[in-house]
């Protein structure tokens, strides 16, 4: 009896394409005489004469049934999913091609340049690229503890309800837009912050002698837009962490309560050092949703092109001065290097969503949980 | 009604919308924050009187109505005080532009302090924009401020963050009273500051002035008025310190020599009781705007606003325009037909 | 050993408190954002703000009846071009396109999320804008229509994905078209979760300025013209809020609120459309 099992059974059943086929080989080596009872006569050749059988089921209708309503179906479909395509193209090749003259005039090296001044054909870039990434910082630095200990509290500490309550006002806070934040930001937040920096300013211990808090109480500035930032990182930073702590395996928690751990020593170090790869997927994942964060930061950062260390300090960012000087760039040169900021905004989105994607990708994996396989 | 036909009529709604706004003229335009408050009330009270002819008028700044109107050619008018110079004129993608003056105004420097009354010459400000002076309590202040008792806190300095005429006025008039600024800072719509803030419009620098203490920054004067800041006078020519008012600005006009295509500078214009940041705002308009109808609109919005308008100029605190120049600007307008 | 204990135990508690009150202050910024919004806007919600155009600054009165009415118009371009597209794309995905096909699709949609919205203005500027020779609500439109897309793809297909294929093979052995399998199978089991995301997708865009700033222009009369600017909530709540007008101060709160409510509003109706039906699943 050479009924050939391996190649009728090894290779999985055609429907049942969604397991990735990485892991297709779960089924066990069936013994020869359950197939002979089973199957009975082997099949005289396979059921449908296709290629690799990983393919999900429906294309083969396609092709078989050939009806012309399913045809117009996947062609329109088809269009709408080309049309997702072509945008990101558009959307790349337009920013490109519109940044051209002003690398070609100055070299790629001059937006490096720490000098914008558009009418004198000058259009460095720096003070900007330090402005979106100082403003970041300061966000994630208030953001990123901040949602950890959130999340910790409300998975670990928390009873359910309350929990839920609190992780739904957070995510409420994603929905509120920017601009509406940037308007409470100049009435509330920018007074607050000028408060506390009068505060450090006068303060008798010479505060206003250290570079982070040099230069005059404006209440404008780094700080107000970095804690805006920070407001708006939050629900993600915090909807991410939650997912993987809850993620961590109970095994790991059982382990730590078995060995006498107190709670917080469980959590310390049983579950967050099982974390911190999507820990920091969800710092990448915020970062990515503040750097090119418009509206607020425009309210509140005082607009000036320039380069300091200081919390107290008014600054500048790519988006900001996008939003600004746009509609009366004084040449066609001056628009270009406008267009060459939005470039650079789009390529570090992508470079950073791409990399947190494959963060916490890995990290599933790594847990062995079985993603599907985008 | 079956729903049916109340689909039927909801369509044939949508379908005649566009028709039925077809028979108002429409015009957009984009200028100077300096008008905003006057050239607002005119659109307005134009509209009550046709209520055909809406005249959209966005202040995004002098410098993007200049953009707007000449290079890209997204609106069918402009709006400047800080005039076009000759190489942004032969740039231009419609030709010709025409400057027509709306109205006069002046600039004043405004401030946040508890102390009031303070008065600033044209060096004390010039230095204070280039960060020489940067205390309150500096002795260049209290030379033009005798016996005032000055807090000795630092100055934070605003300017605008867009392309504006009236940093163009303002620079421009520091420029002609301070050597150092005209070469560090220079003149134009959109200049390099060494010091302070971007606000965006007149009304971002008069608002972050409203909510900074120990602030200065500069506005066409209404801003200053109708927000309640405090305002200085400014040191003139003739050495006198004068608050910007309807006649000190338009004393200011008086003695200046208009050429033909109306662009010129009066700010520390020569004379008594002369207003030294004054200036005029220009509208920018082309014969060679393309449709007709917008033509006719615009020229007639434009002969009633340098005639009936003028009566409006005053409560909003710019100066009418010299009748003698409304004369000649009314040959002028129709050119534009 | 009981000393250590305790000194593990005071720790733990101590870092525990810690956590306990970084989740207090997380939940601070919503409240205070809140009662800040209710507290300056409720006195300008009247029929007034609804009702009547915008006087010139410095006038006391007046509503924001071109904003609202312009939100709506640019919104609603924006979800019928959006919306549509979307679904469209993630159906695709989903029920018809290779895996390689579908992943690489799915990435440029997550790229596309990614991009700040300012960006999508530039693109909605050079491509509507400057071709028209005229700033335009369907030049906004646009904008937002580019914003929305991949949003409402990728939720459209995580959606989709849930569906157990065990359906599908049903409406296969059935004989059912492909086509049919995936509107009246696929697409109808996940139709909540779909109109989740696409409700969310609108009250996300609804509130967007930064793409409106040099598309949609403003416009102080009331237009409803996609060819002509127009004026949106989100932009004229912004230039109200930087400019010095305490009366303008005062049309901004009462913009916000309405705004605020309208998009929290929505969240929250979505997941109440969700919360239903998984409860009637589970019945």
């Amino acid at each position: 009896m050479d009924v050939p099992t391996s190649t009728t059974l090894e290779s999985p059943a055609p429907g049942l394409g969604s397991r990735p086929p990485s892991t297709g080989a779960a089924l066990p080596p069936a013994q020869p005489g359950a197939v002979q009872v089973d199957s009975g006569p082997p099949p005289a050749e396979p059921p449908l004469a296709e290629p690799p059988p990983a393919e999900p089921l429906v294309d083969r209708y396609h092709r078989s049934t050939g009806r012309t309503a399913d045809r117009i179906f996947r062609l329109a479909t088809g269009a709408c999913a080309l049309s997702v395509a072509a945008l990101i193209l558009v959307a790349v090749l337009y920013l490109v091609h519109g940044s051209v003259p002003a690398f070609r005039a100055n070299g790629l090296g001059a937006i490096l340049s720490p000098v914008w001044d558009p009418t004198n054909q000058k259009y460095g870039a720096l003070s900007f690229l330090f402005g979106t990434a100082y403003t970041s910082l300061i966000g994630m630095a208030i953001a990123l503890p901040l949602g950890v200990l959130t999340a910790v509290a409300l998975v670990e500490i928390l009873p359910k309800a309350l929990s839920q309550a609190i992780s739904l006002a957070v995510e409420l806070l994603a929905a509120i837009p920017s601009v509406l934040l940037g308007l409470w930001g100049i009435f509330v937040l920018v007074p607050l912050v000028r408060t506390v920096e009068i505060a450090i300013y006068k303060s008798p211990l010479g505060l206003k002698k250290l570079p982070i808090f040099a230069g005059p109480p404006l209440g404008v500035g780094y700080l107000s837009a970095g804690v805006l930032l920070a407001i708006m990182a939050l629900p993600f930073i915090l909807s991410v962490t939650r997912e993987v702590i809850l993620q961590v395996p109970s095994a790991q928690r059982e382990a730590a309560y078995a060995l006498g751990a107190t709670r917080w020593q469980a959590i310390r170090r049983f579950i967050l050092p099982y974390s911190w790869k999507g820990i920091f997927g969800a710092g990448l994942l915020g970062l990515a949703r503040v750097l090119g964060e418009t509206m607020a930061v425009t309210m509140v950062i005082g607009n000036t092109p320039q380069i300091k260390a200081s919390l107290f300090a008014s600054g500048y960012t790519l988006a900001s001065v996008i939003a600004n000087e746009f509609t009366e760039a004084p040449s066609d040169l001056a628009i270009s290097a406008l267009i060459s900021l939005g470039l650079i905004l789009l390529l570090v989105s992508i470079l950073l969503n791409g990399a947190a994607r494959i963060m916490l990708l890995r990290l599933s994996r790594s847990h062995g949980t079985p993603q599907e396989v985008k | 009604m079956t729903p049916r036909s109340l689909i039927r009529a909801g369509f044939a709604a949508l379908l005649l919308a566009p028709v039925a706004f077809a028979q108002t003229t429409s015009l957009s335009g984009a200028g100077g924050t300096f008008i905003y408050p006057l050239a607002s009330k005119w659109f307005h009270e134009y509209n009550l009187l046709h209520p055909n002819i809406q005249i959209n008028y966005q202040s995004i700044g002098s410098g993007g109505g200049i953009r707007q109107f000449s290079q890209e050619r997204t609106v069918d008018f402009g709006e400047t005080d800080g005039p076009m110079n000759d190489q942004q004129l032969n740039d231009s993608k419609i030709k010709p532009i025409h400057h027509l003056p709306l109205a006069l105004g002046g600039v004043v420097p405004i401030y946040n302090l508890p102390v009031n009354g303070l008065k600033f010459s044209g060096e004390t400000l010039a230095n204070i924009y280039l960060g020489k002076v940067a205390m309150w309590d500096d002795p260049a202040i209290a030379k033009d401020n005798p016996g005032v008792k000055l807090p000795g806190d630092p100055i934070t300095v605003v300017h605008r963050a867009d392309g504006s005429g009236t940093t163009y006025t303002w620079v421009d008039y520091l420029s002609k009273v301070d050597g150092e600024f005209k070469t560090k800072v220079g003149v134009g719509t959109s200049v390099t500051w060494p010091v302070g803030l971007g606000g965006k419009g007149n009304e971002g620098v008069a608002g972050m002035v409203r909510q900074t203490p120990g602030s200065i920054g500069y506005v066409e004067l209404i801003y200053a008025l109708q927000n309640k800041i405090a305002y200085a006078p400014v040191k003139n020519a003739a050495g006198e310190y004068v608050n910007a008012s309807l006649d000190s600005v338009s004393k200011a006009a008086a003695t200046a020599s208009i050429p033909a295509d109306y662009r010129v500078s009066i700010t520390n214009a020569p004379g008594k009781g002369v207003y030294p940041v004054s200036t005029f705002t220009w509208i920018l308009v082309s014969p060679a705007l393309p449709d007709e109808s917008k033509r006719k609109a615009l020229h007639d919005f434009l002969v009633w606003a340098v005639t009936r308008g003028q009566d409006y100029s005053k409560d909003l605190g710019y100066a009418p325009l010299p009748k003698s120049l409304v004369k000649l600007e009314l040959k002028d307008i129709e050119k534009v037909r | 050993m009981s000393g250590s204990h305790r000194l593990r135990k005071i720790q733990g508690r101590l870092m525990e408190g810690v956590c306990l009150l970084a989740a207090l202050l997380a939940v601070i910024p919503l409240f205070a954002f809140m009662w800040h919004l209710a507290a300056k806007g409720a006195s300008s919600l009247t029929l007034n703000l609804f009702t009547q155009l915008p006087l010139p600054p410095g006038e006391v009165g007046g509503g924001l009846k071109n904003a609202i009415v312009g939100s709506l118009v640019v919104v609603g371009l924006a979800t019928v071009a959006g919306i549509p597209l979307g679904v469209g794309a993630a159906v695709y995905m989903s029920e018809f396109a290779r895996p390689k096909v579908a992943s690489s699709l799915r990435f440029a949609c997550d790229v596309l999320s990614g991009i700040p919205s300012i960006v999508m203005g530039l693109l909605a500027y050079q491509v509507v804008v400057v071709r028209m020779h005229h700033f335009s609500a369907l030049s906004g439109s646009v904008a937002l229509a580019f914003i929305m897309l991949p949003v409402v793809v990728i939720t459209t297909q995580e959606m989709l994905r849930l569906v157990p294929h065990s359906l599908r093979e049903a409406g296969h052995a059935l004989g059912i078209p492909a086509w049919r399998i995936a509107s009246s199978i696929s697409l109808r089991a996940a139709a909540p979760g779909v109109l989740t995301g696409m409700i969310l997708a609108v009250s996300r865009v609804a509130g967007e300025t930064a793409p409106l700033l040099f598309t949609s222009f403003g416009n102080p009369y009331l237009s409803a013209d996609p060819r002509q600017p127009i004026a949106t909530l989100p932009h004229t709540i912004f230039t109200y809020a930087i400019s010095p007008y305490d009366d303008w101060h005062r049309l901004a709160y009462g913009g916000a609120l309405v705004l605020v409510l309208g998009i929290l509003g929505s969240t929250l109706l979505s997941r109440f459309i969700l919360w239903w039906h998984r409860r009637s699943l589970n019945v």
